[in-house]
């Protein structure tokens, strides 16, 4: 026991000991008393007051959060995290180029075109000479544009991070409207058992096991054949990730619902004449909320990779805005493929970066809220 | 609710099993049939009609028991159901209390015994209302609670209370003591919301916990701590009646001494009534007035504490009876050792339910129910050693 | 039990005619048919086009409304006729019988690859908890399901195929300019799948490796296992003995998502590796609106995924004695 601090959450792993392990779940609990306060609980209640300054009490909130900060892995992907999206959306304000400007400074470019023709037997020709400032296309990495340009002369850079706004603000978006639907549906099936449940997780039972990619081609084919362009066919999308995606949160959802309406300290609650608006908020939800966050952290990562799929396919976010997936189609051109793998290598990165620190901080708050789990 | 209907039927699996092994199945199985046609011949099974469950007759109680008792139950049942067809009427049921009725006076202590399995937590939980009973009466406090829904009930929650067997999985993880043992207080209204802390804190030393645990959360402490965590919530809010749920059975011996005398103490203190429900024969000998004996579901016998324990009439409390150790290393006992274990309440015996194991068995116990009946003043036994009429 | 199963064919049923509706509504929220599109493209040669394109939509129910085009669908379904692909006008079934070997044999090899290596690599990690065998396996299995697959393609493609030139760049099953049969053809066409073996394989690792790791990790700090130790089993003895045959239990799970899987084909990485395996033919028949083969392939797979589920419930019942099914 390096402290006391530690003592007291050290011993919370052992939250729910066995019931036989009655002596050793008594030893534990004599531990998380250091040994002082033994001593100074059978002394006058003045200096127990004391005591209980010094000794801290940590809430479950504090213990996690104790707990998630010690695993690596984890703190390195929040990290990730915070610099992605503080770059992604800050990082733009600084360059006064957009997702969609075009760079013209790729030098002169001479087309000419000789025309020869014969009059009364001399030959002429005609040269027809057009000076055009063109695009500067496909340029390799510079200090103006650091990670050169796209094969329409615009800067990778600015759209990786324009591209990462999207991506990134598409998942959070997606993700909560997922929950919120889940936890309803989910919440509806649980609590209130019987038909309405049967009808709500036959309905789930049907989502999941349509196949997904599959399906949300289809969506997005039917997006594209319906014209709904621009901003709208990004809202467009989100939705029908959230239609095809809320179904694991219902089952779990109502999965810890049935089972805390099991737990002895719900009949507790129950007998104790709690009103429902109270048992559900304040018993129900926080029981929940764990799994949730969890559950929310790791489908983040998949959403990203979902809608970096369908916009690699073109069917996801369309052109000219930018995402990290439809800034990869690049790499369906041989060329660009072969060459210039500064214009489809960093959305790349920036994807598996962005699913990695997702999944690592998920994994991190699950080890973090279920104390079973670390020994 | 479901596991214990699992863990029955898995003891009944358990059983059948067993019985194959010694070979013991009484009559030669029939042609086995197909599993499939048994299966698809459920699903269109007629359902047993609600009505059969309320094939009882009970008179009001009178005004005067109104008044003696705090408690009255007349033929409680719960049955939960096994089997459904097809369109989810029950065909099959367990029951887990079968036709029970008893009384309990204000401030005295009914004690219950049986072995695990017998039905006690689900009686004590069903007549609480935690569980929708399935047929039955209740009178509490002089009121009749038998038709009263969730909301009604909420107004007499704070009269009657329960401690859980379980100390762990009955104190909410997320809550400070402070919290869980005030939530009621803040609920019902008990003292004014200025007071609430003073209030708990008080009831926190008066059940041997200190004033310094308020703000910390459950998993910092021991079973025994915790099970006194869980009588401050329930005597918070002044209760006139509580059950308690096997509340010792988790807590080491030197332990269940200190809860036990608390709550005789809180008892003599408060005027409380109390249900208390174990398997131990000797904690209930020490803490009741009154004691009733379960086998499979229904009441076999229910007397004040000295009769049942000296003038036992049921064949089955003396058997427990002989079971329990005497502190004497000369005393030499008949030991009446039962066969087998306890038979699934989802498929009980015919007649008498203890007929399979029942020391005593006659011919008549194996198709005739024996009546439950009084034999002398507060002595009440359903047995066919007996006279019936 | 058989009331159980009863009552899982029942729900399954349900659930499979859910999907199909859900599919083939989807399709007819298409504003304008491809039937039309297709004959409106020959209104040169054939002047009566629109004649031929009205029979033909009349021949799939697409004049009908949803709900009796659905059912129009589903009759013919359950006679086993699926129709014709709108793209070539090949029979549908026959067009997935063309495709699906290529695409199972792939998944049969990755779903094998893919056991032997997470398997071992899950009770390694979980093993050695915290060291630093466990954080390298981590990070590595993860980087596997953080990488978008058309991404991990390209740069493998870019590495192996363009710079190194050990596989031939212009992808396909085999090489455009190869002429042979008998074992060359076996060996040019085995070199081609290796790219995109090794490519499903390494985003397919992370998954099982995890759910392996955890299992293990709840199964060795099981009191048994402590007891065992006490004893003084042999610590090999203790992971492959004990700990490894529950940890089974939870993975037969998986065999769920492995039944679909294998069956289904990947539409990226065979539409990246030019493979016309099913994965690819489905990626084009849905963007181009091809009704009955998505309608055959999304059924298929929906079928799939049912039984999957349904045999892995019935399969844990037998392995693990504890589970009772019906309650």
């Amino acid at each position: 026991m390096e402290n006391k601090e530690m003592g007291i959450s050290e011993d919370s792993e052992n939250t729910k000991p066995v019931l036989s392990e009655g002596e050793t779940a008594e030893t534990a609990s004599a531990e998380t008393v250091p040994a002082e306060a033994v001593s100074a609980e059978a002394e006058t209640s003045a200096e127990t007051e004391d005591l209980s300054e010094r000794v801290k009490i940590l809430s479950p909130a504090r213990l996690v959060l104790k707990r998630f900060f010690r695993s690596k892995l984890s703190v390195i992907g929040l990290v990730t995290l915070l610099v992605l999206y503080l770059v992604c959306f800050i990082g733009p304000l600084f360059s006064d180029m957009s997702y969609d400007t075009v760079d013209l400074n790729g030098g002169e470019n001479t087309q000419s075109t000789t025309i020869t023709y014969t009059v009364d037997g001399e030959d002429y020709t005609m040269y027809d000479i057009t000076y055009t400032a063109s695009i500067n296309r496909n340029a390799y990495p510079s200090a103006q544009h650091w990670l050169g340009t796209d094969e329409n002369g615009r800067d990778v850079l600015i759209r990786v991070l324009y591209g990462g706004q999207i991506s990134l603000t598409i998942g959070i978006v997606v993700v909560v409207l997922e929950t919120i639907v889940g936890v309803i549906l989910g919440g509806l099936a649980g609590y209130f058992g019987k038909w309405v449940d049967q009808i709500i997780m036959r309905i789930v039972d049907i989502f999941y096991c349509i196949p997904q990619m599959p399906i949300l081609l289809i969506c997005s084919a039917i997006l594209q054949a319906n014209e709904v362009n621009g901003i709208a066919r990004i809202y467009w999308l989100c939705l029908v990730l959230v239609f095809f995606g809320w179904s694991g949160t219902a089952r779990l959802v109502r999965g810890q619902i049935l089972s805390l309406r099991e737990q002895e300290f719900m009949l507790a609650e129950r007998s104790m004449g709690v009103p429902a608006r109270r048992k559900i908020f304040l018993h129900l939800i926080p029981n929940v909320l764990p799994l949730l966050i969890v559950q929310m952290t790791l489908g983040l990562g998949g959403i990203i990779l979902t809608e970096s799929t369908l916009s690699y396919l073109g069917l996801g976010v369309p052109i000219p805005y930018a995402t990290w997936g439809n800034i990869i189609q690049a790499l369906r051109d041989f060329n660009t493929l072969q060459y210039h793998f500064h214009i489809w290598g960093p959305p790349g990165i920036c994807i598996m970066l962005a699913v990695l620190s997702f999944n690592f901080v998920g994994d991190g708050l699950r080890d973090a809220f279920d104390p079973k789990m670390k020994k | 609710m479901k596991e214990q209907v699992q863990e029955e039927l898995q003891e009944q699996a358990q059983e059948q099993a067993q019985a194959e092994v010694k070979g013991e199945e009484a009559p030669a199985a029939p042609k086995k049939e197909n599993p499939f046609v048994v299966g698809a011949k459920k699903l269109f099974q007629a359902g047993i009609p609600r009505a059969s469950l309320f094939d009882y007759e009970s008179a009001p109680p009178t005004e005067e028991e109104l008044k003696e008792n705090i408690l009255i139950v007349n033929h409680l049942k719960k049955y939960f159901p096994v089997e459904t067809n097809l369109i989810g009427q029950p065909i099959r049921y367990l029951k887990a209390v079968d036709d029970v009725s008893l009384r309990i006076p204000y401030g005295k202590t009914l004690g219950v015994v049986g072995e695990s399995g017998c039905g006690k937590t689900t009686l004590g939980r069903t007549l609480l209302g935690l569980y929708d009973k399935t047929a039955g009466e209740v009178y509490f406090d002089g009121k009749d609670i038998t038709k009263y829904g969730d909301r009604q009930m909420n107004t007499i929650r704070k009269d009657m209370q329960v401690i859980f067997q379980d100390p762990y999985s009955s104190l909410s993880p997320r809550f400070t003591v402070g919290g869980i043992i005030g939530e009621g207080v803040a609920v019902h209204k008990i003292v004014p919301h200025k007071e609430i802390k003073d209030y708990v804190v008080n009831l926190m030393e008066r059940c041997g916990l200190q004033p310094q645990y308020y703000e910390r959360y459950p998993y910092e402490f021991s079973g025994g701590q915790r099970q006194r965590i869980c009588i401050a919530r329930a005597l918070a809010v002044k209760p006139k009646f509580v059950v308690c749920d096997e509340p010792v059975s988790a807590l080491d011996v030197s332990i269940q001494a200190q809860i036990l005398n608390l709550l005789r103490e809180l008892q003599k203190e408060m005027q409380l009534a109390y249900m208390f429900i174990s398997h131990d024969l000797s904690v209930v000998q020490h803490v009741s007035d009154d004691v009733g004996v379960m086998y499979l579901g229904s009441m076999v016998e229910c007397g004040s504490t000295e009769r049942i324990f000296n003038n036992p009439m049921h064949p089955y409390t003396k058997s427990l009876l002989s079971a329990v150790p005497v502190p004497d290393p000369r005393s030499k006992r008949e030991r009446i050792i039962l066969q087998g274990s306890i038979p699934s309440p989802a498929n009980p015996p015919s007649g008498c339910r203890f007929h399979t194991r029942c020391p005593e068995c006659m011919e008549i116990c194996k198709t005739q129910t024996p009546v439950y009946r009084e034999y002398e003043a507060g002595h009440s036994c359903a047995c066919h050693l007996y006279p019936q009429e | 039990m058989f009331k159980y199963i009863v009552k899982r064919i029942l729900i399954s049923i349900i659930v499979i005619f859910g999907v199909t509706f859900i599919t083939y509504a989807l399709f007819r929220l298409m504003p304008d048919s491809y039937v039309y599109t297709k004959f409106a493209a020959q209104s040169a040669t054939n002047p009566n086009w629109q004649e031929q394109a009205a029979r033909v939509e009349h021949l799939y129910g697409l004049d009908l409304d949803v709900f009796a085009g659905y059912f129009h669908w589903l009759g013919s379904a359950l006679q086993g006729d699926f129709g014709y692909s709108f793209i070539d006008g090949a029979s549908v079934t026959e067009k997935i019988k063309d495709s699906l070997p290529i695409s199972f044999i792939m998944s049969l090899i990755v779903t094998v690859l893919q056991i032997g290596i997470a398997l071992p690599l899950g009770i390694k990690a979980a093993v050695n908890q915290y060291g630093p065998t466990d954080y390298i396996t981590t990070v590595f299995t993860m980087l596997g399901i953080s990488l978008p697959s058309f991404f991990f393609s390209g740069i493998v493609i870019k590495v192996f195929a363009v710079d190194l030139g050990w596989f031939d760049a212009s992808l396909g099953l085999q090489s455009s300019n190869f002429i042979g049969s008998g074992w060359d053809l076996f060996w040019n066409q085995a070199w081609h799948l290796v790219l995109p073996i090794f490519v499903s394989t390494v985003l397919s690792l992370g998954g099982l490796m995890r759910y392996t790791r955890t299992n293990m990790l709840e199964v060795l700090n099981a009191d048994y296992i402590r007891t065992a130790r006490a004893k003084g089993v042999k610590r090999r003895s203790i992971i492959y003995k004990h700990a490894f045959k529950n940890t089974a239990i939870p993975l037969v799970t998986m065999f769920s998502g492995i039944l679909a899987g294998l069956f289904c084909g990947s539409m990226i990485i065979e539409q990246i590796f030019g493979i016309q395996g099913i994965g690819y033919q489905s990626y084009v028949a849905t963007t181009q609106g091809d009704i009955p083969f998505v309608m055959a392939y999304n059924t298929f797979i929906a079928v799939l995924t049912v039984l999957g589920i349904f045999l892995s419930d019935i399969l844990y019942a037998i392995v693990d004695p504890r589970v009772k099914l019906g309650n």
